[in-house]
This record gives structure tokens, C-alpha cells and sequence, in this order.
């Protein structure tokens, strides 16, 4: 077992938000997914507060060792999660991590509110790639910003909060410290680095969000230079992620300084990723201890 | 019609040249628990060289329609369209692939007569339909006698041809056409380039006519994960892999 913020876990990997949808997962796969669930814990994708559609097809460009995505964070939004997501999420008999994002810092607080009575939801997870409506800049950006809001928001939420931070910043680990003086229990990083493909027939960009997050082990190395950075300058625990593909790239990930490895990708190319790099990571834990 | 949980390695056992098109056979123990329905698919990635090719792509998996299934193989037809289809289709006798599936909503029973519709590499997706179904009458376009050599593998296909090399020249939605000209109820089922199904979804909506579109989507999971692959449907975006492949007609204002 491992201890992450007083949950208690089985092992040491969970999956990223916004890759892996354990309900639709569970219509193509049957019960034998809660069987052999893939993650210590599960990580909801973004919830707002209302329903959103989601970005203009097409949403995918394939790149060297990556893909770039602009999906646009579909959602039922808050309501229809709590009603008709959260119950089911329960029956996975892992931690639930519910990941949400507020276009303010109000309705952050909101949210967080909403899921504070929620007993299934073990905790939260603060999504702040997100534009400021005032100044443009994602507001995980901003350290002051990054700082207003999780002040804002610990009170409001009783169970541990994690700030996934942004890696499209010059300085990830002054938001890192940020976050942590506000009272964040946790951080987890890396979030896809900004991107865009351009179509090879016309030039103009391919997606039809224009810019994208770009993910896989296209960007593992500069995730485990982040994560190296913040795990120096931070005492609480880190969820380390981006292009985790196998067992001793979650142990990397460890050795600079996470607590937890999440997997995102990964898990669209080989749906049990996580059941097998958790497998592998203990393999080589058990080998380094002898 | 529910998948084993995960990826698994199967071996290539076949392979063969259908005109322009490569068929690829594996075995695959589990189909036999796991039987494919007409129009599902399956995500598929070989285990070796996959990501050195152009552009060191292709690196996800591709979903492809399961052409057959029969006692604990499964078979795929390909076109070589990028790197990652090219990677497919240059698969040896003895390499092995990694194989997820089977996915998605495929076909569902007819009401009356079945007609089928299918255009170039899509008439992988309806060719168990020919297995499954009563007689159904087959119409195939294709762009020429190198791609209609595809049409060998249906019983009684009706062929149309671009050039005009083999069958009607024209389109296959002509064919259509005069096949719902022979009166009575009648299902469409359509698989194709999107041209060619916006067209069919025009003359089901035009006749008041039942279609069922398989579409096609590039992928980056198949199983609902990603919410890469949405279409636009009158019900908002909707997950060719999860919600799809199979459409109905009537859910799509224009397949694009």
C-alpha cells in the first residue's frame, strides 16, 4: 500500500485526467475492468459547471513518439456528473479524484463547494490551464493567481486538493511554491505542452481548435525536468506524468522526486497501460531493494 | 460483443493481395469467446517498427472494420494511405500485431429488405453483411478495376466504377438508387468515403428510406477514451467509437 495524502492506495500509478473514461471503458470492456481496474485511483476528466460540447472536429494530429489533442474539455457539466457519472465512478472501487476547472476563481469555489458533500469524491483536482478572463494568461501561470484561488478554494473543500499545474510557464516551480503556501496538498504536473499541426494539403492549422496539448513520450523528458525542478523547491507530494509508457519511466519519474505516476497516452494505445507499468514499476522496485 | 479487457499479441498467419487492397489474417484464440457483429472494429499496431516510418509515425494504434471472423481468426483488409496503414499492409507471415477489439456499435437487424452501399476500402466494413443477412442486394463503387478487384470477395455485388473499367461507370449511389427503385421497405447499410455516405444519407433522408452509416474517424484509443473521434450529429458530438461506428441516417444533418 501507499499513503498519498491520507488515501490509501495499492500502488503507485493513476491515470491523467481526460484519458481514460472508466464508464465508456467499462461499455466496451464489461466488468472485467472493475476486475482489474489499471489505477490505484481514478481521475475524472474536467467537470465545469455547465455542460460543455467540447472543440470543432478534428481533434487528434499524430506526431513523432506523441499525439497533439484539442478536445476542449467535453462535459455534462456539474449536475449531470454528480447525478449520473459519480455513482457509477463509485462501483471502480478505487479513490475517486474529481478534476474540475472554473473560468473564475468564484466558481472554482463553487465547484469545490458542490463536491465537498460528495463523500465519493476523495479529492479534488484544480485544472488551472485555463485563461484569466482579465489578462489572457492561464491562470496557473500566474503564481498571485494560482495563489488567490486554491486560498480560495481549501477552505470550501474538507478532503485533500491537488493542483494540476501548467507547464506553459517560464517558471513551473514558483507556481509550484505558490500553491503549496496557499495550502495545496498536492501537485501534479506535467499538463500537454501547448502545440499546433499544420495540414500537410492547405498550410493552415490542422486542428480544429488551432492549438493543441501535445502528450506521449514525445515529451517525457522535459515532464521529468519540471517534476525535478518542483520536487526542489516543494515538500508535499507530487503526481509526476507525461509520456509514461513503461515501468522504468515510472520509476524515473519517481527518482526526481514524485510520490504517484499517472498515465495518459499510454493508455489509448494499450487500454490496461497502467495495470502493466504498475506491474513493471514494482518489478523493478523489488530489484533495486535486492 | 464486449472486448477482453487490454491489448493482446496475435500472430499474422496470412496474407494476400485483393487488387490494390492487402488482406491480413490473424489468429486470435479469444475471437471465438469474443465473435466481432457486423460493422465493429478493432485497434491495431504491429509490435515491431511501429513508429519508423515517414515522419516517425505512426505511433497510435489504427482502427480497422473487421472484414471476417471465423474459428479463432480474424481478418482485416487494408490500404496503404499513411504511415501507419502502410506499416499494416507490409506485415510478414509470422510478425506479430497487438490487437484491441472488438469495439464500437456495429450493424443492427434490418427492418425488410437489406440493401448495401459500400465504397472503396469501406466495403470491409459490410462485408460480413453479406454472410449475416437474407439476400441482401450489394452495390460497390470503386475508383477502378484495380480497386474492384474487391468486389470478388461478395457473392452478387452490384460494381460501379469511376473510369468505368469494370461495371457501371458512375456512382454507386446510382446503384442505390435503382435498388430502392424495386419498391418495398428497405434498410440501408452504407460504409465509404465521406462523399459518397453524405450522399447516401441524402437519398435515405430524400426516400424516407432507414440507413445505417458506418463512419470513419481518425482514433487515438477506440474505446470511448480520447473524445478525439467525434462527429457532428443533431444529438451534439458524438464518439465514433463509442456511440459509433454505426449511425443512424437520421441522427446526421451531413456526413463531413
Amino acid at each position: 500500500m501507499v499513503e498519498f495524502c491520507g488515501l490509501r492506495l495499492a500502488h503507485r500509478v493513476i491515470n491523467g485526467s481526460g484519458t481514460f473514461d472508466a464508464l465508456a471503458a467499462r461499455r466496451c470492456f464489461g466488468d472485467e475492468l472493475i476486475r482489474s481496474f489499471p489505477f490505484a485511483a481514478f481521475v475524472s476528466k474536467t467537470i465545469t459547471l455547465g455542460p460543455r460540447e467540447g472543440n470543432p472536429p478534428p481533434r487528434l494530429w499524430e506526431t513523432p513518439a506523441g499525439m497533439i489533442n484539442s478536445i476542449g474539455l467535453p462535459n455534462r457539466g456539474l449536475a449531470g456528473y454528480l447525478e449520473r457519472d459519480l455513482p457509477e465512478l463509485m462501483e471502480l472501487g478505487v479513490p475517486v479524484i474529481t478534476n474540475v476547472m472554473g473560468s473564475t476563481i468564484e466558481e472554482f469555489a463553487e465547484l469545490a463547494g458542490a463536491l465537498a458533500g460528495e463523500p465519493g469524491v476523495a479529492a479534488i483536482e484544480l485544472n488551472v490551464s485555463c485563461p484569466n478572463v482579465r489578462t489572457g494568461l492561464d491562470i496557473g501561470a500566474d503564481p498571485r493567481e494560482l495563489g488567490a484561488l486554491v486560498e480560495r478554494v481549501r477552505p470550501v473543500f474538507p478532503r485533500p486538493v491537488i493542483v494540476k499545474l501548467t507547464p506553459n510557464t517560464a517558471d513551473v516551480a514558483a507556481a509550484a511554491v505558490a500553491a503549496e503556501a496557499a495550502g495545496a496538498d498536492a501537485v501534479s504536473l506535467i499538463n500537454t505542452l501547448r502545440a499546433m499541426g499544420i495540414d500537410p494539403r492547405g498550410g493552415r492549422p490542422w486542428l480544429g481548435g488551432r492549438f493543441g496539448g501535445l502528450s506521449g513520450p514525445a515529451i517525457r523528458a522535459v515532464a521529468l525536468a519540471q517534476v525535478a525542478a518542483v520536487a526542489g523547491r516543494i515538500e508535499i507530494p507530487i503526481v509526476g506524468m507525461g509520456g509514461v509508457s513503461r515501468g522504468r519511466d515510472a520509476a524515473d519519474f519517481l527518482a526526481a522526486g514524485a510520490t504517484l505516476v499517472a498515465v495518459g497516452t499510454e493508455s489509448f494505445r494499450d487500454p490496461a497501460a497502467g495495470a502493466r507499468i504498475a506491474r513493471e514499476l514494482t518489478e523493478i522496485s523489488s530489484q533495486n531493494a535486492g | 460483443m464486449i472486448a477482453p479487457f487490454g491489448r493482446r499479441s496475435v500472430g499474422v498467419v496470412e496474407r494476400r493481395e485483393v487488387g490494390a487492397y492487402v488482406v491480413i489474417v490473424v489468429a486470435d484464440p479469444l475471437g471465438v469467446e469474443y465473435a466481432p457483429g457486423p460493422g465493429q472494429f478493432y485497434m491495431l499496431a504491429a509490435r515491431a517498427g511501429w513508429g519508423a516510418g515517414d515522419g516517425e509515425r505512426p505511433f497510435l494504434p489504427r482502427a480497422c472494420s473487421v472484414l471476417d471472423a471465423r474459428d479463432g481468426s480474424l481478418s482485416f483488409m487494408l490500404e496503404d494511405i499513411g504511415p501507419g496503414t502502410r506499416r499494416l499492409c507490409e506485415l510478414e507471415v509470422g510478425e506479430e500485431i497487438w490487437l484491441t477489439g472488438p469495439l464500437g456499435v456495429g450493424f443492427r437487424a434490418p427492418a425488410g429488405r437489406a440493401v448495401v452501399a459500400a465504397g472503396g476500402i469501406g466495403v470491409a466494413a459490410v462485408f460480413a453483411l453479406d454472410r449475416v443477412l437474407e439476400r441482401p442486394a450489394v452495390v460497390l463503387g470503386f475508383r477502378d478495376a484495380r480497386h474492384a478487384a474487391a468486389a470478388s470477395l461478395f457473392r452478387d455485388p452490384g460494381v460501379a466504377t469511376d473510369d468505368g473499367s469494370v461495371g457501371h461507370q458512375g456512382l454507386v449511389t446510382e446503384l442505390l438508387e435503382a435498388e430502392l427503385d424495386g419498391g418495398g421497405e428497405a434498410t440501408v447499410y452504407a460504409c465509404g468515403p465521406p462523399g459518397m455516405l453524405e450522399a447516401v444519407r441524402s437519398v435515405c433522408a430524400r426516400r424516407g428510406v432507414a440507413g445505417q452509416l458506418a463512419l470513419e474517424s481518425p482514433m487515438a484509443c477506440g474505446f470511448g477514451a480520447c473524445y478525439g473521434c467525434v462527429v457532428a450529429t443533431r444529438d451534439g458530438y458524438r464518439r465514433v467509437c463509442v456511440d459509433g461506428p454505426v449511425f443512424d441516417a437520421a441522427l446526421l444533418d451531413a456526413v463531413a
